[in-house]
């Protein structure tokens, strides 16, 4: 097992003039054991920064070692890392056994240990009785485990998740999440895991990167990062709906942001902002109010803002102008020009 | 696929593909009823009788291993022909194989300097046809004396735009990730090339190796060219010669030669349609 260090890492393709530089100096450290989800949008750089973690992205600056070793300049192989892909990257040809048996076999590992490492594998993934079969005989959460118990065999000190996940439906994708989550309780291996999906990064991650274009936004728990987003774009990205982010609402000062969840925001009988409700949507266990705050009887120069009231409150009514107050202890104020967090 | 069911077009279709087989083979069968008869039958008979006669084992006996015939000619033997015709034709099918896929496995999988370039310079001669190339291909080949040789008949032939192209473009759509797991699994690019590529790459090769079987055993003009010894001459050579240059030609074994000439490449195209359809077919990966 190992931790992992990224220190000032950059990544640029091309050069000269036509430089595209997609990762602006990432430094972080992952503790050995840790489950740390990166997440962000598309395009935000975070395949690009774990494909630098395995050596199939050359790395154009800075340093990423892996249990206190620089692994600038070594080959993927020689890493000591496991990668699951999006699509599984199964090898079509050979069975499940094979499949999870290649890397061993390369390794030149005594055939009766491959035989034990694979039926464990096999074992804790319930994938026993596929073992002869050849991928496109299996489901896709077949095909995924069959990927995860190719890392697995490989007993590498960092499992690195390249959106393992996406190509599974709803269900299914839910049941894999508690099992990637019951695997890392029992192998403690430390991992690296990307997704845009901020459901899976706040349910998996022990932390959690918020990525946005190329940069690193925050690092922190997912507690940290939901209840003190360090900058606006981590406010707005994390939680769903997004945070609510006002400027011109009476008593918020110049200069600043003030950023409210839509559930700590309340409807209150005097003393609110008035928001006029546009939007109504019924989730079941609550409604989701959306409506512009602030400005004239018609909403006009107001804000948009979304509120989400438990379902046993009774719902307003469309064109109806509420009173509304953000909870006391639940406001976060950052600076406009900067975006930073700031202190009210 | 349409599936209807329309009679009428059902007839229809079905009458244009008999005639379609009757068109193809009747010069076949031609040729087999001629096999079976003899010379003087052939040269007596106008038009020549359609139905088999019962020359079939003289024939054949004096096509594979030649003889004196009664018009006083000698036939040469055939089966050292069809030797040379079918170990041309081997090397031809496999040579081109191995290395158009090698070259396609470096043109998608590694940069290099001009990589481009290469690719288009390849491509670029495919569009140049053995008969345009033929006068200093020889050139070549004498200079380094290759004629009358098995080398001399393959060689030059080997090198392959087409196939390099169809691998390369086969390979385009093995996805990267590929690749990239065999990389993290420890697996070097020739390692890659032998346990991955070349597996996935069965049935693209079956195709190809008909294709290019049948492509080295008709070759004609090639080695009409670059061989003068009777030892290294190809089957189809041989037809030509017992045609040309005779007095009278004996047409019972010029046919049966023709039919024995036929025989390696259709039993090919039978023996690995399967895989050949499927390798023109298939997009599963």
């Amino acid at each position: 097992m190992a931790s992992i260090e990224f220190n000032n890492v950059v990544k640029r393709y091309g050069s000269g003039k036509k430089t595209n530089q997609v990762i602006h100096g990432v430094t972080a450290e992952v503790k050995d054991g840790e489950f740390v989800v990166i997440v962000g949008p598309s395009g935000c750089g975070k395949s690009t920064l774990l494909r630098m973690v395995a050596g199939l992205e050359e790395i154009s600056g800075g340093t990423i070692s892996i249990g206190g070793r620089v692994v600038n300049e070594l080959e993927p192989a020689r890493r000591d890392i496991a990668m699951v892909f999006q699509n599984y990257a199964l090898y079509p040809h050979m069975s499940v056994f094979d499949n999870m048996a290649y890397g061993l076999k390369i390794k030149k590992v005594p055939e009766a240990e491959i035989r034990a490492r694979v039926d464990k594998a096999a074992q804790i993934l319930e994938l026993g009785s596929f073992l002869q079969r050849k991928p496109r005989e299996l489901s896709g959460g077949q095909r995924q485990r069959v990927a995860m118990g190719r890392a697995i065999v490989r007993q590498p000190q960092v499992f690195l998740f390249d959106e393992p996940l996406s190509n599974l439906d709803a269900k299914l994708r839910a049941q894999t999440r508690l099992e990637i989550e019951k695997l890392h309780r029992d192998l403690g291996i430390t991992s690296l895991f990307v997704t845009h999906d901020q459901v899976e990064a706040m349910t998996l991650a022990e932390r959690m990167i918020v990525m946005n274009a190329g940069r690193m936004e925050q690092f922190g728990t997912p507690e940290e990062v939901y209840h003190r987003p360090q900058t606006t774009f981590v406010a707005s990205f994390i939680g769903s709906p997004p945070m609510n982010l006002l400027q011109k609402a009476p008593g918020i000062p110049e200069g600043r942001i003030l950023g409210v969840r839509p559930e700590h925001l309340r409807a209150v009988g005097t003393d609110g902002w008035r928001m006029r409700v546009e939007t109504i949507e019924m989730l079941g266990a609550e409604r989701l109010v959306y409506g512009w705050l602030g400005g004239d009887a018609e909403g006009q120069g107001g804000e948009w803002a979304i509120l989400r009231m438990h379902e046993t409150e009774a719902p307003p009514e469309l064109g109806q102008t509420l009173l509304v107050a953000p909870l006391e202890d639940r406001v976060h104020w950052f600076d406009a020009a900067t975006g930073l967090r700031a202190e009210a | 696929m349409m599936v209807e069911r329309r009679p009428v077009l059902d007839f229809v279709a079905h009458a244009v593909l008999i005639v379609g087989v009757c068109i193809i083979a009747f010069p076949v069968y031609l040729a087999f009823v001629a096999s079976t008869q003899t010379a003087a039958q052939i040269a007596s008979s106008h038009p020549m009788s359609l139905i088999p006669g019962d020359n079939v084992v003289h024939s054949y006996r004096l096509a594979l291993w030649g003889g004196k015939v009664e018009g006083g000619g000698t036939i040469a033997p055939g089966w050292p022909m069809l030797w040379v015709s079918f170990v041309t034709a081997m090397v031809i099918a496999i040579g081109k194989i191995a290395i158009s896929m090698l070259s396609a496995f470096a043109i998608v999988y590694f940069r290099f300097p001009f990589r481009g370039l290469v690719f288009w310079m390849i491509f670029i001669t495919l569009m140049l046809p053995v008969e345009v190339r033929i006068g200093p291909t020889y050139e070549v080949v004498s200079n380094l004396k290759m004629l009358n040789s098995y080398a001399g008949l393959t060689v030059p032939l080997i090198a392959s735009a087409t196939a390099t192209f169809l691998f390369r473009q086969f390979f385009l759509t093995v996805p990267d990730e590929l690749a990239e797991a065999a990389r993290i699994d420890g697996a070097g690019p020739m390692r890659f090339f032998k346990d991955i590529l070349l597996p996935l790459s069965r049935t693209s090769m079956a195709a190809l190796f008909v294709i290019q079987f049948i492509y080295g055993w008709n070759q004609y003009l090639w080695p009409l060219i670059v061989t003068t010894s009777e030892d290294m001459y190809p089957i189809v050579l041989g037809i030509k010669r017992a045609i040309f240059g005779e007095i009278y030609v004996e047409w019972n074994v010029v046919m049966a030669t023709a039919i024995l000439a036929m025989i390696p490449p259709a039993l090919v195209v039978v023996l690995m349609q399967k895989w050949f359809v499927k390798g023109l077919v298939d997009t599963e990966k």
